[in-house]
């Protein structure tokens, strides 16, 4: 944008000294709503940081992030993370075994085959299933896909992972699929035609051509995927259940750590007790692990944008 | 032997292709078995009852006043903050700022503010406005909370309204003596307004369907109330739905359902604006 000077010197009259001070108050306001982007993140931190601070002068970080125990409202206490953290972890990998497939399938059928006519129809349709409020998702899980995994596994419990690892599997396929479109569109048309002209089928130039070339922004997709599957509270609440254990069984009831988050704080913990201080210690360590994962995709999409613009 | 080969790569071209649409269609179906679902358990408790009844613990008497009216002082007041602010700022990193280091930060910012948790920032919430502010758990730290996690989706919406507007019209607007803000006010801003108005819709419809920040900064449950001012405590339907699709009650269930048909009738009309002014702006032609 070019930058145009709002003082011409030729008309440095006082009604160009009024429009400038009113120009320059305008600006200041505006600059301050931009600013509060800021602000928020640095309250987040700050507030995470100063209440965590205090949960781990009486836990000891080692033991919070080592522990394979997590009892904190019972007796004997015990504060070892893991557990929640295996829980977030089974729900990722059971998320991502759905969205990654899916969304690079279906990203690949509206990118490279589909006419712009599908298109029309398709992509709407990822947007209506990724503005489906997430808790819609965990009534979904609850009484219609663990009615349907019990009917082939009768060992499932009400409460299981694999439930909330489909239904967060489909809530993140509409941006798996959106991203890698966008992705696969970012390749240029010339090396598509390059290895048409070299007597490729659609498939190898796909598969062999595209694919690669959109790698970068392709996998940015998926470490995005994962971080909003790790961050979704709503519908692991309501389906994985609210049992903190490290199991590989995904028919069994496990708890996240958001799940964990909002147990807390919808029961009657007494607010600055070690116990309710936990939530932060939990939240820290999910702005932590979501924030980094944000900040590495948003490193390689940046880049890989760079490369063919 | 040679045209064999050949064959055999275009059958898996076939196949792939068939491969890749039937998986993108899945997606509609979901959709489909989704709303057959919902509607299904939902439907037999949908009357007007439902919706002016306050909660209940018997199935038959509950209804979702008290939620109805707590999301719509919600989202006015959610819009009425995040609109304004969001708009700003997407104007002052579009049109305004200089190309220096905190602009950068800013931008970059945004971008990962995107990417919290829903929760961390009713978290954010709970502390800064229910505790340190002590607005209580009232409608007014309800909308804070959930104007901080739209303002990341409103202003990268808008500004992608705003960068959409050819550069020509600022020019010209500047040729003629305008300031910047005189160009932005008059000459960016009408151009830019339909793709702004999209993405403010979408933000809104994000927040009527959001409940962890809800359920964080202690949006009750069970309220028979309908919320009179900003300070008053509330309840939302998506905290509604949550509490009755969490009881073990077959009852309670349908009655979720019957709250997720409202919220997903709000959010459909919601939707349908947004794209019918979408489509109207590229129909007139910018």
């Amino acid at each position: 944008m070019p930058q145009v000077s709002t003082a011409n010197p030729l008309l440095a009259g006082a009604s160009t000294r009024k429009y400038r001070t009113r120009e320059d108050l305008i600006r200041f306001v505006l600059f301050l709503c931009a600013f509060l982007s800021i602000l928020t993140t640095l309250s987040i931190i700050a507030i995470l940081a100063w209440e965590a601070y205090s949960f781990f002068r009486e836990v000891g970080v080692f033991d919070f992030l080592s522990g394979t125990r997590w009892t904190p409202l019972l007796e004997p206490r015990s504060f070892g993370v893991l557990p929640l953290v295996a829980g977030t972890a089974q729900i990722v990998v059971g998320a991502s075994l759905i969205a990654i497939p899916v969304g690079l399938a279906s990203a690949i059928y509206l990118a490279e085959f589909a006419s712009a006519k599908v298109r029309r129809v398709l992509k709407p349709v990822l947007e209506i299933l990724a503005g489906i409020p997430t808790v819609v998702y965990g009534y979904f899980a609850l009484t219609f896909v663990t009615p349907l995994i019990a009917a082939v596994f009768p060992s499932t419990q009400i409460f299981n992972a694999a439930s909330a690892s489909i239904v967060v599997g489909i809530m993140v396929l509409p941006m798996t699929a959106s991203l890698c479109d966008d992705a696969l569109r970012a390749v240029p048309e010339s090396l598509r035609q390059g290895a048409f002209a070299l007597g490729a089928t659609q498939f190898e130039v796909t598969l062999r051509v595209v694919l690669p070339a959109a790698l970068s922004g392709v996998m940015a997709s998926f470490v995005l995927a994962a971080s909003r599957a790790i961050g979704e509270t709503m519908a692991v609440t309501l389906a994985a259940g609210a049992t903190p254990k490290m199991t590989l069984d995904p028919l069994q009831s496990i708890q996240t750590m958001t799940a964990y988050i909002v147990q807390v704080s919808l029961g009657d913990t007494p607010v600055g007790t070690v116990e309710y201080q936990t939530i932060f210690a939990v939240a820290a360590l999910l702005f932590t692990i979501t924030l980094g994962m944000n900040v590495i995709a948003h490193r390689v999409l940046a880049r890989f944008r760079e490369v063919y613009e | 032997m040679r045209s064999d080969r050949l064959r055999r790569r275009h059958a898996t071209t076939k196949c792939f292709r068939l491969l890749c649409a039937a998986v993108a269609w899945a997606g509609i179906v979901i959709l489909a078995v989704l709303l057959f679902h919902v509607s299904r358990e939902g439907i037999r408790w949908l009357d007007l009852q439902f919706l002016t009844e306050f909660p209940s613990r018997f199935p038959e008497q509950a209804g979702i006043k008290s939620a109805l009216w707590g999301t719509v002082w919600l989202i006015i007041l959610t819009a009425g903050i995040s609109i304004p602010v969001g708009v700003a700022a997407a104007i002052y990193l579009e049109e305004f700022s200089p190309k220096n280091r905190l602009s950068q930060l800013i931008e970059v910012n945004i971008g990962n503010l995107a990417g919290v948790p829903s929760i961390v920032y009713g978290i954010l919430g709970l502390v800064l406005f229910v505790r340190f502010l002590a607005l209580g758990r009232s409608v007014l730290a309800g909308s804070l909370t959930m104007t901080l996690l739209i303002l990341p989706v409103i202003i990268i919406a808008a500004r992608e309204a705003l960068r959409a507007v050819p550069d020509s019209i600022r020019q010209a607007a500047f040729a003629l003596g305008a300031t910047r803000w005189q160009a932005v006010r008059a000459q960016v801003l009408p151009v830019a307004l339909p793709g702004i108005l999209t993405g403010v819709i979408l933000a809104m419809s994000r927040a009527i369907g959001e409940t962890a920040p809800l359920v964080m900064i202690g949006a009750l449950t069970y309220v028979a109330f309908v919320p009179e001012g900003p300070m008053d405590a509330f309840t939302a339907l998506p905290i509604q739905i949550f509490n009755w699709a969490s009881r073990p009650q077959e009852n309670f269930h349908q009655l979720a359902a019957a709250g997720i048909i409202v919220l997903l009738v709000t959010l459909l009309l919601m939707n349908a604006t947004a794209v019918w002014i979408r489509q109207r702006a590229e129909r007139t032609g910018r």
